[in-house]
């Protein structure tokens, strides 16, 4: 009878260590979770249609009762469906990545993080499959956002203003579910979607989302200029005003990656505190 | 008014402040769209064709109410279609209670619901700043209005209710709220609207609510438009109502 081999023991109580603790981010835990965020769309393809059908109508609703606005000095355009798109799209990455909350507090009345916790994957890792999966699916309704704005006149991006958009949107995508796993983790349920929902909105339409900086009123002047999403729709609007410069691009990237940072700080540590 | 219509009634009033999620689409969302739009757009009234107001605050807090109204209608609605889901709905239709008090009773919820939330977005207007250019008598009317148009919407909301199968196929008609919305002249004069939405406009009955509770807030008690909100608001009460009892007798005799 041959001896019975035992798992070789560590060498060091370094690598000991190492093989212990998971890492920072897992590649294919990642893919696995974007995959499951996927599944989602292909199960329930209704799922999906929110992130279309409500900027669209959005968009169309603004620019057919408010598109006489452009008639004033300022817009820097005569199409105000040009001026308000980037707003419809950032509306529908907004709305993906607040799905991205809602979910993970069905997740979570289902008992289905608790499991993923206990599971030797990173933190980071279970942040990133979640925010990536958002910001991947976002791609979706995209695409035929444009299409519905290209065919109602507005004009067509050039090859760097497409980049821009599909590298814009994802992100800000990406922040909104980053934001929107915060409060799921702070009130661990579906019921937070309103205020999920609410908040990125928000954040979205307080800015120079309706009219240039200089029309706007004296306090939502002072709001704007102090919110980051300003700077990510003047980035994504010079996609269909005027031209891509420099400085709009990243001025865009900067608030971009300043929300990113201090929203995924937040998310991290109320992982930890919803272990906890 | 029936004991059992009343106790329906009280029962809803009661489920909605309850849920402070129930009371976010109704009184939260409004809100933000009215601020960003008073924030954003108040340059506009420089426009050739926009008319004399008071305020442009006075001019948009018609567009939160019927906004919020028609959400109101929206979630009476869904929280039928709950209770039909959830078994609720056979155990009243079991229980000595006249069928039409359940439509009654919910109706009943939804005025006074109705007369709540554009209490509220009075309340805004006057802390914010705007001018109520009918005075007291243009209060009172808009409370009135405000009430039964809360009535007409939760109307829509039972006769869709009782045909749905499913509370999701009622919630799934939220993004046309804002469709009918836009394609009336609530948030913008009639006049300055781009085509088609101008022409739809003239004939949606949602105009003439919006007119009606903003001429005596922003113009004052000029009898035309607030007859025709009356009117059209009654017109819609009538309609939506006969729909929301035959949509009852058809589930009852449904079954499914």
């Amino acid at each position: 009878m041959a001896p019975k081999t035992l798992p070789a023991a560590p060498q060091s109580p370094v690598e000991g260590a190492s093989a212990r603790l998971p890492r920072l981010v897992d590649p294919s835990a990642v893919r696995a979770l974007v995959r499951r965020g996927f599944n989602e769309i292909l199960r329930v393809p209704g799922a999906s249609l929110p992130g279309v059908i409500s900027p669209a109508i959005f968009l169309v609703g603004l620019v057919l009762v408010f598109g006489s606005a452009t008639d004033l000095p300022g817009y820097g355009t005569d199409s105000f469906l040009a001026f308000v798109l980037p707003v419809a799209l950032l509306q529908s990455a907004g709305f993906t990545g607040g799905a991205t909350g809602v979910n993970l507090g069905r997740d979570i009345e289902q008992g289905w993080l608790d499991r993923l916790l206990l599971s030797p994957t990173s933190r980071t890792t279970i942040l990133a499959g979640l925010v990536l999966s958002a910001a991947a699916r976002v791609l979706i309704p995209v695409p035929p956002l444009l299409v519905i704005a290209i065919a109602l006149g507005a004009p067509m991006p050039s090859l760097a203003g497409f980049l821009l958009i599909l590298t814009i949107v994802p992100l800000f995508c990406a922040v909104a579910a980053t934001w929107a796993s915060v409060l799921a983790l702070k009130f661990r349920s579906q019921q937070a979607s309103p205020l999920i929902q609410a908040s990125i909105l928000s954040s979205i339409l307080f800015s120079v989302s309706y009219a240039p900086m200089e029309l706007l009123q004296p306090w939502m002047r002072a709001i704007a200029e102090h919110n980051p999403v300003t700077y990510v729709i003047e980035g994504l609007r010079q996609c269909f005003v005027g031209e891509i410069t420099w400085v709009a691009t990243w001025h865009a990237f900067a608030a971009l990656g300043g929300l990113g940072v201090v929203f995924a700080t937040l998310a991290l540590l109320s992982l930890r505190r919803y272990e906890g | 008014m029936s004991a059992p219509s009343i106790a329906l009634a009280l029962r809803a009033l009661r489920l909605t402040f309850r849920r402070p999620q129930f009371l976010i689409p109704l009184f939260l969302m409004p809100s933000i769209f009215l601020a960003v739009n008073v924030g954003g757009l108040t340059a506009t009234t420089r426009l050739p064709g926009f008319p004399e107001t008071t305020s442009f605050l006075a001019f948009q807090l018609p567009a939160a109410m019927v906004q919020s109204l028609m959400l109101s209608g929206l979630q009476a609605g869904i929280a039928v279609s709950l209770e039909i889901e959830s078994g609720f709905f056979d155990r009243i239709v079991t229980a000595p209670v006249a069928r039409l008090a359940i439509v009654v009773g919910r109706l009943m919820a939804a005025a006074v619901l109705g007369a709540v939330q554009v209490a509220f977005f009075l309340l805004v207007g006057v802390l914010f700043g705007a001018d109520m250019a009918g005075g007291p008598a243009g209060f009172v009317i808009v409370l009135v209005l405000g009430a039964l148009a809360g009535v007409a919407f939760a109307a829509i909301g039972l006769a869709i209710a009782f045909r749905a199968r499913q509370a999701s196929i009622v919630q799934g008609l939220f993004p046309f709220v804002f469709a009918v919305l836009y394609l009336s002249s609530a948030f913008f004069p009639e006049e300055l609207l781009q085509p088609p939405a101008d022409t739809i406009a003239a004939i949606n009955p949602l105009s003439y609510i919006a007119g009606g509770l903003r001429a005596p807030i922003a113009f004052g008690l000029q009898a035309a438009p607030i007859l025709e909100g009356l009117l059209v608001t009654a017109g819609v009460i009538v309609v939506a109502s006969l729909l929301a009892v035959a949509g009852l007798r058809w589930r009852l005799a449904d079954g499914s």
